[in-house]
């Protein structure tokens, strides 16, 4: 069967083995072949589930409960595999072999394809996708957007009739996102596949699409049509739940550039690198301003995150050197780097890109603790400065989950919270928006807003336009990569 | 559009109830799992290796106490997969890698690796690959323990060896493998099971059910 | 599709030979010397294989650093015979359960030489094995179930990727007060929290292998054939003669002796 596929779902739903609630049920709905639909919802609304089953790939009745059913073509998906394409969100998880050429070529192998007639469908999936790679390049070596666009060409390369993308640029910079934008289009305007896409990015795809459909948390669609009259009824719904809608900023104020910074922190002709001898970048002047939000940005590869990393202390200079201000000397040291860990952690908190690189006990209460005890405080004063912590960060209700069972947004608030539990007098964040949706971006913004409003310098590395404007009253802009 | 489960709904699916056939995400796994203990036998080579070299050196058979690390392939592939062959392919695999990374033991480390995932894939057997508990993997341990200790009859070979020296290794044997292959073998895959990475299998399920 | 060594700066002999056959050379060249403990086999092999690195493709200074462990081991495995065989011939003395004899003597020298000898043939073949390569070969030429081998290929490939998360995390739990003490402790906290990362990316691997119609029923097409030729004919004769001279030099120097008598 070629050309693009018809989806059917008629009142389907799916229960997880295990768990006492469905992730999602009676989905009702039907995609024309050659439509390009954005599905959207809140978290928790059974996104990816209903992606999942359009694959075929929710595994089986050991795994969970299915009503009603899905039909692509007429059949259930299970049956036609090679003809729906599924591409996730982590870039990591899309490669199964080592070299380029091997990967794409999987698909294909699997489905029986001649062996002679595979280096011509990979070659067609590689121009498709704009991946000018050669074919022995080790699959590791490539960039977030060049393994989404890997992953894409796999797909592409068994000629699928149902192209379906869950979040695939969350985890990827700008330049990575406009990659696989370019990339989606080239296909479907080629070849017309059905297309179904997750993300919460819109704006970058709405004008892509043909049709968006909204899953109701409880169950069922809210909403179904083409994009400007879901937007524009669903609008403040679809915000509140998380969707970046186009044309609706978030409504945070923003903050005013600092005119006369008195510099908690402070470096000239500072040389910053990983490794001794490999310097990324040299020659920096640099001051954050005391209460106040900095932001660090520029191209990839400019060196933003090891510079924060070396005002945090936790890299060495490789010359020059960073100096804290007076008040914040331990037994005379003024640089942070020589500062020992325990003193570190109340001086100058870090928040690491990926949350869960921090994680360290099996419950969030025992991981806000661990702060806190590292400082040998006493139980009592512990207990009192975790559960002020929960209160504030919303966090009581899991107070005794398990850290890596959150969800992102949970987990990076959670992250910041084992920050603060130590009150330092500076926050360094590396990308804290990062694969956010709206909701949780905007309150991890005001959030950082509020800790600025207490006296607490914050100092942020981003590529998020968004973050400058609300966070960046002193900017410090890294040139491109010499 | 019904919305009703009528007859053509709940279909089972296309592997139907055969909880012997292993999933893809069965094989993957048991991959990830066989290639990290491989290189947890990588690093215990050091210390283990050193207990193992100060005691197996001077004293009769003793140096079997540190052994029971390298018993957890079999023991952890169990109790997470719970297929056939689940235990000795995961015990195989990180013998592999810790043979390929290189360590003293060379290619006699693969076959160590077969008896005692053997050793281990015999008690899940024993037990018809229904239980999963501390008891069952301790016994496990043991297992793969006596799998190690008859392998060594021949390949060290401790055959050559007094009556005394083969006793205790064998009881150090037995005991490091009910304790560091067992115990521990176990706790590992209750908290991993409780980080939520094993939401596709049974042991995370379990775990999930407790919160 | 890909060539196999167009990065390696040189192709030796042995990287002509399927790894199948590399497979059954490993396994000829090592498990006869487990039938006879003595140091002649033993000691023939060694050199006999010695003698063959520069079809390897590996230069001596390399083969050398990766026998350094299992030569700084070798002697530990030696004083355990020295102690503790059964006793044969003149004794030298007795201490608690060790008695040191003739035999005992003979059983070490020829355990120490023999751990080095069976440490070698993996470290020569298999150093310069591209994973992917000797899985297409146990696939189509070993015929093992493609499913599992490339299964394994593809979960055992996620776990290396996680050299950055390592030093991210070390940086971590400085940021976190926790770099000054319990190195050790650290180390297993930072151990576990990559096996949650392996086993959730393997998990999702999973997904999108069986998403590319992999573990279906369908016969499987191979983009790059493994096949066997005349070199792998050769490869293991040689082997088998190695092993054959070895053993035979044992019999005729009468040092041969069967494992248990």
């Amino acid at each position: 069967m070629t050309g693009p596929a018809r989806v059917d779902v008629e009142g389907w739903g799916w229960r997880y083995a295990g768990r006492k609630l469905p992730a999602t049920r009676e989905v009702d709905l039907v995609i024309e072949p050659g439509e390009r639909v954005l599905l959207l919802g809140a978290s928790g609304a059974g996104k990816s589930t209903l992606l999942a089953g359009l694959a075929g790939l929710l595994g089986g009745s050991d795994e969970g409960e299915t009503t009603g059913r899905i039909l692509v073509d007429g059949a259930p998906p299970e049956t036609q595999r090679g003809r729906i394409g599924l591409v996730l969100q982590d870039p990591e998880a899309g490669i199964v072999l080592s070299k380029v050429g091997d990967d794409i070529a999987f698909g294909c192998e699997n489905l029986g394809v001649p062996a002679a007639q595979i280096p011509a469908r990979v070659a067609e999936a590689v121009a498709s996708v704009g991946l000018a790679v050669p074919l022995d390049r080790p699959t590791k070596a490539l960039s977030g957007g060049q393994k989404q666009r890997l992953a894409l060409a796999g797909v592409l390369a068994m000629r699928p009739g149902l192209l379906l993308l869950d979040e695939p640029t969350a985890n990827l910079d700008p330049e990575g996102v406009a990659e696989v934008r370019v990339a989606v289009e080239g296909v479907v305007a080629r070849e017309g596949t059905t297309l179904v896409l997750i993300e919460h990015r819109t704006a970058v795809w709405a004008d892509l699409m043909t049709r968006v459909v909204v899953l109701a948390p409880g169950g069922g669609v809210l909403a179904d049509g083409p994009p400007e009259r879901v937007f524009a009824e669903y609008g403040e719904a679809l915000a509140a739940a998380g969707v970046w809608v186009p044309g609706r900023p978030v409504d945070l104020p923003v903050l005013a550039p600092v005119s006369a910074p008195d510099a908690v922190l402070r470096a000239s002709a500072l040389s910053i690198g990983r490794e001794k001898g490999a310097v990324v970048a040299s020659g920096l002047d640099v001051s954050l301003p005391r209460a106040a939000g900095t932001v660090i940005t520029g191209p990839n590869g400019a060196g933003k995150s090891t510079l924060a990393l070396t005002l945090a202390g936790l890299l060495p200079e490789l010359a020059g050197e960073v100096v804290a201000a007076e008040e914040l000397a331990a037994r005379g040291v003024r640089r942070p780097v020589r500062w020992r860990s325990t003193e570190l952690l109340t001086r100058i908190g870090t928040v690491f890109q990926e949350p869960e690189h921090q994680f360290l006990a099996a419950t969030l209460r025992d991981e806000l603790a661990v702060g806190p005890r590292a400082l040998r405080m006493a139980p009592a004063e512990v207990d009192r400065i975790v559960d002020e912590l929960l209160e504030r960060l919303d966090l009581a209700s899991l107070a005794l989950a398990n850290p890596f069972t959150l969800s992102g947004g949970q987990k990076r608030r959670l992250s910041v919270a084992t920050v603060l539990a130590a009150s330092p007098a500076v926050i360094v964040l590396d990308e804290p928006t990062f694969g956010q949706d709206r909701r949780g971006w905007r309150e991890l913004v005001a959030l950082l807003q509020r800790e600025i409003a207490r006296g607490r310098t914050v100092v942020a590395v981003t590529h998020d336009a968004d973050v400058v404007r609300h966070l960046g009253q002193h900017r410090i802009r890294m040139g491109d990569a010499a | 559009m019904h919305t009703s489960t009528s007859a053509l709904a709940n279909r089972s699916s296309v592997a139907t109830t055969d909880r012997f056939r292993w999933r893809v995400v069965d094989i993957v796994v048991a991959a990830v799992l066989g290639v990290a203990i491989g290189l947890l036998f990588w690093g215990w080579n050091t210390v283990g290796g050193l207990w193992f070299t100060a005691m197996d050196g001077l004293t009769p058979g003793l140096g079997g106490i540190a052994v029971g690390i390298w018993l957890i392939g079999g023991v952890i592939g169990g109790l997470v997969i719970r297929k056939p062959g689940a235990a000795l392919l995961v015990e195989l695999i990180a013998a592999i890698v810790s043979a390929l990374i290189g360590n003293v033991w060379g290619v006699t480390t693969i076959f160590s690796g077969l008896a005692q995932g053997l050793g281990a894939e015999l008690i899940f057997l024993a037990f018809l690959y229904l239980r999963f508990t501390l008891p069952v993997a301790m016994l496990a341990g043991v297992g793969a323990g006596v799998g190690a200790w008859v392998l060594e009859l021949f390949l060290t070979p401790n055959l050559a060896k007094s009556v005394e020296f083969n006793l205790i290794y064998l009881g150090t044997l037995a005991v490091s493998g009910a304790l560091l292959a067992g115990l521990v073998g176990w706790l590992l895959v209750r908290a991993l099971a409780a980080t939520g990475a094993l939401s596709r299998f049974a042991a995370g399920r379990e775990a999930r059910r407790d919160v | 599709m890909s060539a196999a060594t167009t990065e390696r700066s040189r192709t030796a002999w042995l990287d002509g030979v399927n790894p199948v056959t590399k497979v059954a050379m490993v396994i000829v060249l090592a498990a006869p010397l487990l039938v006879s403990i003595d140091a002649v086999s033993a000691a023939t092999a060694l050199l006999l294989e010695l003698l063959c690195v520069p079809l390897t493709g590996l230069t001596f200074a390399a083969v050398l650093t990766r026998l350094v462990p299992v030569i700084v081991f070798a002697p530990v495995a030696a004083v355990s015979m020295l102690l503790y065989a059964r006793p044969g011939g003149t004794v030298y003395g007795t201490f608690l359960f060790a008695t040191v004899s003739d035999d005992s003597i003979a059983l070490s020298l020829a355990v120490l030489v023999r751990v080095v000898a069976l440490a070698l043939p993996i470290i020569l073949i298999f150093a310069r094995t591209d994973p992917t390569e000797l899985a297409d070969a146990l696939a189509q030429v070993a015929k093992l179930p493609s499913r599992f081998v490339l299964g394994v290929l593809a979960g055992a490939r996620t776990v290396g990727l996680f050299v950055d998360d390592w030093r991210t995390m070390s940086l971590a739990r400085r940021a976190r007060g926790l770099g000054d003490r319990g190195a050790l402790r650290r180390f297993f906290s930072m151990a576990f929290v990559l096996l949650v990362f392996a086993v959730r990316r393997g998990t999702k691997l999973a997904t999108a292998m069986e998403a590319r119609g992999f573990g279906s029923d369908i016969e499987r097409t191979w983009a790059r054939p493994s096949t066997l030729s005349g070199r792998d004919a050769v490869a293991l004769a040689a082997a088998l003669a190695l092993i054959a001279v070895a053993l035979g030099a044992a019999v005729v120097s009468g040092a041969f002796r069967v494992v248990g008598t």
